[in-house]
């Protein structure tokens, strides 16, 4: 509880200045949210002040200190005062022949100015958290902080602790949304800037989507934001989530995705990191219903200081699921990548197949890559398997292309772009896949410095 | 289906039922000093032990540190709470008879002799020199003389510190410091007997060395220390076994290996554990908390861990090589038979921080009954190790619905010439390759018995001759009626 009976605190003072804002404004927050968001504020607030941020001896952080990221003193819009920007003009999304349902997300606010004319069918929801939740309590109540659980996750505390609105996607029963919506994830600011923004997903039984989430800042300003995704994905139900990052160096980001999915219900994932600073994925599956499948993948092309950290977890509590994870990463000059996954098979989940793959090629000595893919199985009859790699291109390959007359550079390019390739290729959206292969090439080559579809920086 | 099924019920069931061969306990006449823990305890031990004050300095800053250290809780297991004050530091079956070493209490004769331990060199056909130890005390070396015309130095740890004290102060430690881990820190404070081999340069040690440990005395500990100086040019093979009787109440064992590798030397380090595992309860068993690591200093210097790993109620032990010298080559073989309510967390470190250096790591997990078999391993390349090249692979067998498989893999690389490639699986025993078995007329529970033999065979056959066989034979014990 805010105010006089502080709890005990634990963590550094990065953390102290995040509790102190909360004591401070608490009811600033409040008043600027709605009652659902409100509801699991302060029991989230005592998690954090309990946990502290995160550090490395925190077996899921060990890869990427918290502290010094939310160490700086950042701006926080927590009078929700409206930023001046017209994201359709500042960014036009070019990705050919695909006709996608376009929607903003202006640091952790809805853009509800323009809606695009594409009709979504009947009752599906695209729109503010806070909003929605304002108007259906009683929906959104029954989901909201469910899965994201504060008291085993700093960072997840936080944003439950501070987030003020986002992203509600809401596909009633039985509704299939053929259009991809696609959600373009802006940062623009004046000063540094901290957004925490909470997505919720709620695909009910039998219905569909396919979310594409871009992420782009479109200031040259230092940018932290944290992300927390619930995502519920009811029976004989499809969710197709690709998410996109293209930001600066000077971006921060730290993202938990908490993914529950009920019987039969299909998920595919794809994280796609071409441009960031530090950049903090967590993924949270549980298989709740039998017969259901998901698909993980990633892909992270880092050079310079960049950092990538992908940690994940796919918790297999029922039988007869199946998981697959497939993570490459491409790291050049000073990178550092880390990917941990862990696949957990409860007792009695029985029938379970899992696979696990994460191949990483380092292309410089300063480049650092860390890897972790562990299983944990309580069942026996299962088929778990994982493989991981560090390493270099073939030199078979290099002097195949070679003797035929390649260049050394463009020889390499071919094997990193097919290296790559096999993750996007996983994707089910032709468009975008094409669009990706050529966005990667572009990056392999150097050419893409900044985010692509953004007119601001042309 | 059903049937097979049953069956296959039938042999866990008769995995889970094994019975403990070597549980029975001697009835020697054993000092042991008071229980608990403190610096007057430290103190006494290094008294007994005859040592000079640099030992006695040694382990009183070990002690130190120890008393600042908190005891690791990472690991996937279920460690009782220890009470480090109701345990006795040291047991001295040999007590009273220390004016004439030669003359070993009949009794303790007959132990060794129960648990196949050759003390009498002229029965001793295998041509292996023992150190074999109880609790506290190196009971005997075999063979010590014969090896001396070569100049090879194998004796109990408390004797090369009176006798050999330079090249005891020169190595120990070097490999664990005491500052290490929690367990390290303990044994380097307490740690009583356990073996020290030195090989000369360019010598080719003729006979297997080998160490037998066997905890007797009720509510001790055993700490032993064990170090392995293989000079330039120099090959050594090295045993290890222990046993422990049957109690109720859990047993500590925390003991440190530390092995150095010179220019062009080559060590082979095969362990057979075998302590008591507790009943099928859970009740008591041996809690084996191991720090095992071998520094490769040398130029072309190898290092072949190899473990059968089928005692003990807690295991947490992971022999690990530090990769220094450039072109040094390390292998870790590890097979880990896990049942009833045992639980193990091993597997090993390689740390590349030579030229050139190569590391394979193959382990293989059987968990049966109720118990969780852990493999845990690092794989560290350092920005200077240019070249380095890892293999590794883990394998798990699960015999039973209700055991747990782990495989927690850490890998990290800092240099991009590196080559490194790891891939586990963990399955029971397909169905597939049963129904081939009884196809051709072998019944299922042979069928499981020669399928989880062909699973381990890739690591037992990375074992000395002589231990080969006592491997094969406790797999077959493990796994009653079906292997061998």
């Amino acid at each position: 509880m805010a105010g006089n009976d502080k709890p005990k605190t634990t963590g550094s003072d990065a953390a102290r200045q995040y509790m102190d804002i909360y004591a401070q404004c608490r009811d600033m927050i409040h008043s600027h949210s709605c009652d659902v968001m409100n509801a699991p504020r302060d029991a989230a607030y005592d998690d954090f002040c309990r946990q502290g941020l995160p550090t490395r001896k925190v077996e899921r952080y060990k890869y990427t200190d918290m502290a010094p990221l939310f160490a700086p003193d950042y701006g926080l819009n927590l009078n929700r005062l409206e930023i001046p920007v017209d994201p359709y003009e500042a960014f036009r999304c070019d990705v050919p022949n695909l006709s996608t349902s376009l929607y903003f997300v202006v640091n952790d606010a809805f853009y509800t100015k323009l809606q695009p004319k594409g009709h979504l069918p009947e009752g599906v929801i695209i729109g503010s958290l806070a909003e929605e939740a304002a108007k259906k309590p009683h929906l959104i109540g029954k989901y909201y902080a469910r899965i994201a659980k504060t008291d085993g996750d700093a960072i997840t505390a936080l944003n439950t602790m501070m987030a003020q609105d986002g992203l509600l996607v809401y596909v009633p029963k039985g509704t299939k949304v053929d259009r991809t919506v696609q959600v373009i994830n802006i940062l623009r600011s004046d000063v540094d800037l901290m957004a925490n923004r909470r997505v919720l997903i709620i695909v009910e039984p039998e219905a569909e989507i396919k979310l594409l989430f871009c992420d782009h800042a479109v200031d040259d300003r230092k940018f932290l934001t944290t992300q927390v995704i619930e995502a519920y994905v009811g029976d004989n139900a499809g969710l197709d989530l690709y998410c996109l990052e293209e930001t600066h160096a000077k971006n921060t980001r730290v993202s938990n995705l908490y993914i529950e999915q009920q019987a039969n219900s299909r998920v595919n994932h794809n994280i796609i990191t071409l441009h960031n600073g530090v950049t903090r994925n967590k993924t949270d599956l549980a298989f709740c219903g039998e017969g259901a499948e998901c698909n993980l993948c990633g892909c992270v092309i880092a050079d310079k200081q960049q950092h990538v950290d992908n940690n994940t977890l796919i918790d297999h509590r029922v039988p007869h699921c199946t998981s697959n994870e497939l993570y490459k990463y491409v790291l050049d000059g000073h990178a550092t990548g880390a990917f941990a996954g862990r696949v957990l098979v409860r007792h009695g989940a029985q029938k379970t197949v899992s696979q696990e793959t994460n191949q990483n090629l380092c292309a410089t000595k300063e480049a650092r890559m860390y890897t972790q893919p562990m299983l944990e199985i309580y069942a026996d009859d299962v088929k778990c398997a994982h493989g991981s790699t560090v390493g270099q291109l073939n030199d078979a390959a290099m002097f195949y292309m070679q003797q035929r007359g390649i260049p050394v550079k463009e020889a390499k390019l071919l094997l990193e772009f097919a290296f790559i390739n096999e993750v996007i290729d996983q994707m089910q959206l032709a468009p975008l896949r094409d669009r990706l292969h050529y966005l990667v090439e572009k990056r392999f080559r150097g050419e893409l410095n900044k985010c692509e579809g953004c007119n601001l920086c042309k | 289906m059903d049937s097979t099924t049953n069956k296959q019920n039938e042999f866990v069931r008769q995995v889970a039922e094994q019975k403990y061969e070597y549980g029975f306990t001697t009835d020697v006449h054993t000092e042991i000093i008071e229980k608990g823990l403190n610096e007057d305890v430290v103190r006494l031990i290094s008294q007994k032990k005859g040592e000079p004050q640099w030992m006695l300095d040694f382990r009183l800053k070990a002690f130190k540190r120890w008393q600042g250290m908190t005891q690791p809780a990472w690991a996937h297991v279920h460690l009782p709470e220890i009470d480090y004050q109701a345990i006795s530091y040291y047991a001295d079956p040999m007590a009273g008879r220390k004016s004439d070493k030669k003359e070993i209490d009949p009794e303790l004769m007959k132990t060794f002799d129960k648990l196949g331990i050759p003390l009498e060199e002229r029965l001793a056909l295998s041509g292996v020199a023992v150190d074999a130890i109880m609790d506290s005390v190196s009971v005997k070396t075999t063979f010590k003389e014969e090896l001396a015309k070569k100049g090879i130095i194998f004796c109990s740890i408390g004797d090369a510190i009176k006798m050999h004290p330079e090249l005891v102060r020169e190595y120990l430690g070097t490999v664990v410091p005491s500052s290490d881990n929690f367990f390290a820190a303990l044994n380097s404070a307490v740690f009583s007997d356990g073996s020290f081999v030195y090989i000369p340069k360019g010598v080719r040690c003729p006979m297997e060395l080998s160490s037998y440990f066997r905890i007797n005395a009720r509510n001790t500990g055993q700490f032993e220390r064990t170090l392995i100086v293989a000079d330039d040019d120099s090959y050594v093979s090295y045993l290890e076994g222990c046993t422990a009787p049957m109690r109720d109440e859990n047993q500590l064992h925390a003991a440190i290996v530390e092995i150095v590798v010179k220019d062009r030397a080559e060590v082979k380090y095969s362990t057979v554990q075998n302590w008591y595992p507790g009943d099928e309860q859970g009740r008591g068993g041996v809690l084996n908390l191991v720090t095992k690591r071998g520094d490769l200093r040398g130029e072309g210097s190898k290092l072949s861990w190899t473990q059968v790993e089928t005692g003990s109620a807690v295991t947490w032990k992971y022999p690990s090589c530090i990769l220094r010298g450039d072109n040094s080559v390390a292998e870790f073989y590890s097979v880990a038979v896990t049942n009833n309510y045992q639980e193990a967390d091993t597997g090993t470190k390689m740390i590349h921080l030579g030229r050139n250096t190569k590391s394979t790591i193959i382990s293989k997990g059987i968990s049966a009954g109720k118990s969780q078999n852990s493999y845990r391993g690092l794989v560290r390349v350092a920005p200077a190790a240019e070249g380095a090249r890892n293999y590794s692979s883990c394998d798990s067998l699960l015999l039973g619905s209700d055991c747990g498989a782990h495989t927690f893999p850490y890998m990290d690389i800092h240099n991009d010439t590196a080559v490194i490639e790891h891939e586990a699986t963990t399955s029971k025993i397909s169905e597939d390759q049963l129904f081939y078995c009884n196809q051709r007329g072998i019944p299922t529970e042979q069928a499981v018995g020669l399928i989880v033999n062909g699973y381990a065979k890739e690591v037992l056959n990375k074992l000395p001759m002589e231990f080969a066989v006592e491997a094969q034979k406790l797999l077959s014990v493990s796994l009653e009626g079906t292997v061998g």
